[in-house]
């Protein structure tokens, strides 16, 4: 499957400062990818680059096939910036004729394109509306709409639902359903990892400009689990064989919590427990959230 | 580029910018035909000046009446555009235009166009009301008055590239700051140049030769006012208007080469900073 978007250690400094340490990275056509991090982690940096906002110090990337930089190209991707401001004093339906004329749609293709969105938006209504009139979550929505205007083949979110309301949330959430049926790519960055949970195929983890962990979500939800194991005598040679399947070993008491990467391992160290003769009194198997993982990845304990 | 331009022009509507310019500018062209109509019917009938002596007394009036404008001209080139780059840099409003498939010269190239295409107008309308209002009252056309308005707008436009320059990679404050320090640099250059031609001083003159180079802004509108002027006043040494130094045409190719270089400066500038 060709990749949207697959960038070979990109790197940007801003001065002294790398906001951007080394980013390698593929994302699938038609796949909805969850970008993680804490604040400052390079998310929007890496956006910027995506798009050709910030010229990378090293390294090199394409989108949609095309170098960074290329012009032509952004006639196909959907973008909503994260500091979302655009001219305030243009009407919603005038602002989407606007950028349609900027995608070189035609005056008819803007005219069938742009009630449909409005529509899809739920800002029929306002369409007549000043942009200086409209709430933060009218913004982000008309914002939406304006990301979903070239009809495109990779949309990047930088943080859409941060001024929504849980039904503007939901709605964001059902657009980007429509946008996966319809196999359009989502680059999504996100702080809401409850969002990200139900919408997102993969999630990649990113700290201090470096990704540390990319995962599908599916694996992440089903198969990477918390072991809590609890055992009669807990021994050093006990935790240097459990060590074997996880590097995440914490001991409280007779208590042993463990991540482990894949549930088909479950008899084999049921049994080698066992085996070591140190008394298995409980084995039980614990789902752990996105947001449980974002925090230990994040904090270094995965 | 020219979806940006249209963009700009009907944010300079929609701003109400230009027209609250112009109503004031209408106001200035009505203050100073009433003025000027005042002191034309008191010459004609006190003084009984002969025509030529009246065509000096018009003249002087109708340039005084222009340096105002030049001056709000210069105002309204500055406050007006020293945002337009830098204010949607900081606000990222930029970022939504520069995602889209439009170079980064059409976003800055469209918006200079529109803010001179409004400079333009505003020149023409209060230049050309203040020309009207003289030909009505006093009869009187001066020589060149196209070619006037065209210097001073052509002044405007070295102003607005001044400001478009710094907003590439300045504050709106500092932009704002540096375009007034270099207009008043310029201004004094240029009355030291006058006062140095006068007094026969070399080195005022090339002190004012180079201030024009730095902002060729106070050397238009010498021009500007030269051309407009008769043989009879050009020789008058007391006019404060007076032009005791002309700048050369060569001063004009040199200005239009200003814009030309500074926007295409500000362009390459503009093209690879970060938004």
């Amino acid at each position: 499957m060709t990749n949207v978007i697959e960038t070979h250690h990109l790197r940007k400094e801003y001065g002294e400062k790398v906001a951007v340490a080394d980013l390698t990275l593929q994302i699938e056509r038609g796949e909805v990818f969850g970008f993680l991090g804490p604040n400052g982690a390079g998310k929007t940096t890496v956006v910027k680059m995506l798009l050709g906002l910030a010229a990378p110090t090293a390294g090199s990337a394409q989108v949609l096939g095309r170098p960074l930089g290329d012009t032509a190209i952004r006639a196909r991707i959907g973008f909503l910036p994260e500091h979302f401001r655009f001219h305030e004093w243009l009407q919603a339906a005038e602002f989407l004729d606007l950028h349609g004329q900027l995608l070189g749609l035609t005056a008819g293709q803007r005219a069938k394109r742009i009630p449909q969105l409005l529509n899809l938006v739920e800002l029929a209504d306002a369409a007549g509306r000043r942009l200086s009139t409209f709430s933060k979550g009218m913004l982000q929505r008309i914002g939406l709409a304006q990301a979903l205007l070239p009809d495109p083949d990779l949309v990047i979110l930088d943080e859409p639902t941060s001024g929504l309301d849980p039904l503007g949330r939901r709605l964001v959430r059902d657009v980007i359903n429509q946008l996966k049926v319809a196999g359009t790519a989502v680059f999504l960055n996100s702080h809401l990892l409850s969002e990200v949970e139900v919408t997102c195929d993969r999630v990649a983890f990113i700290k201090e400009g470096r990704i540390i962990r990319t995962a599908r979500l599916g694996a992440l939800v089903e198969g990477v689990t918390e072991v809590v194991i609890q055992v009669g005598r807990v021994t050093p040679e006990l935790l240097d064989g459990l060590r074997r399947w996880s590097s995440d070993l914490r001991v409280d008491g007779r208590r042993i919590t463990m991540t482990i990467q894949d549930e088909e391992i479950l008899p084999l160290l049921s049994q080698w427990v066992v085996d070591q003769g140190a008394g298995l009194y409980a084995l039980s198997p614990q789902q752990i959230s996105l947001e449980e993982l974002f925090v230990r990845v994040v904090e270094g304990q995965e | 580029m020219w979806v940006i331009v249209r963009l700009t022009a009907r944010e300079v509507q929609r701003r109400k910018l230009l027209w609250m310019a112009l109503a004031l500018g209408f106001v200035f062209v009505t203050l100073f035909a009433v003025g000027f109509h005042c002191v034309h019917q008191e010459l004609i009938s006190q003084v009984g000046m002969g025509r030529s002596e009246l065509q000096i007394f018009v003249n002087f009036f109708l340039t005084a009446g222009l340096y105002v404008i030049n001056f709000l001209s210069v105002m309204m080139a500055v406050l007006t555009s020293v945002g337009t780059v830098s204010g949607e840099i900081d606000s990222h409003t930029i970022q939504s235009l520069a995602t889209k498939p439009v170079r980064r010269w059409e976003i800055l190239l469209g918006k200079w166009t529109a803010y001179a295409g409004m400079l333009a107008i505003y020149m023409a309308c209060l230049g050309g009301g203040l020309f009207l209002v003289v030909h009505l009252i006093a009869d009187y056309t001066p020589q060149n008055w196209l070619g006037t308005i065209g210097f001073l707008t052509l002044e405007g436009w070295v102003i607005l590239a001044v400001t478009f320059l710094g907003g590439t990679f300045l504050s709106t404050l500092t932009n704002g700051v540096l375009a007034f320090m270099l207009y008043g640099i310029a201004f004094v250059g240029g009355w030291v140049e006058q006062i140095g031609s006068l007094m026969q001083s070399e080195a005022a003159v090339n002190i004012g030769i180079v201030t024009s180079l730095l902002l060729p802004s106070e050397a238009l509108w010498r021009r500007a006012a030269h051309l407009m002027q008769p043989a009879l006043i050009r020789s008058l040494p007391s006019n404060p208007f007076g032009t005791a130094s002309v700048p050369s045409p060569a001063m004009v190719v040199y200005a239009g080469l200003y814009i030309v270089v500074l926007l295409a400066v500000g362009l390459w500038v503009f093209g690879r900073r970060d938004l």
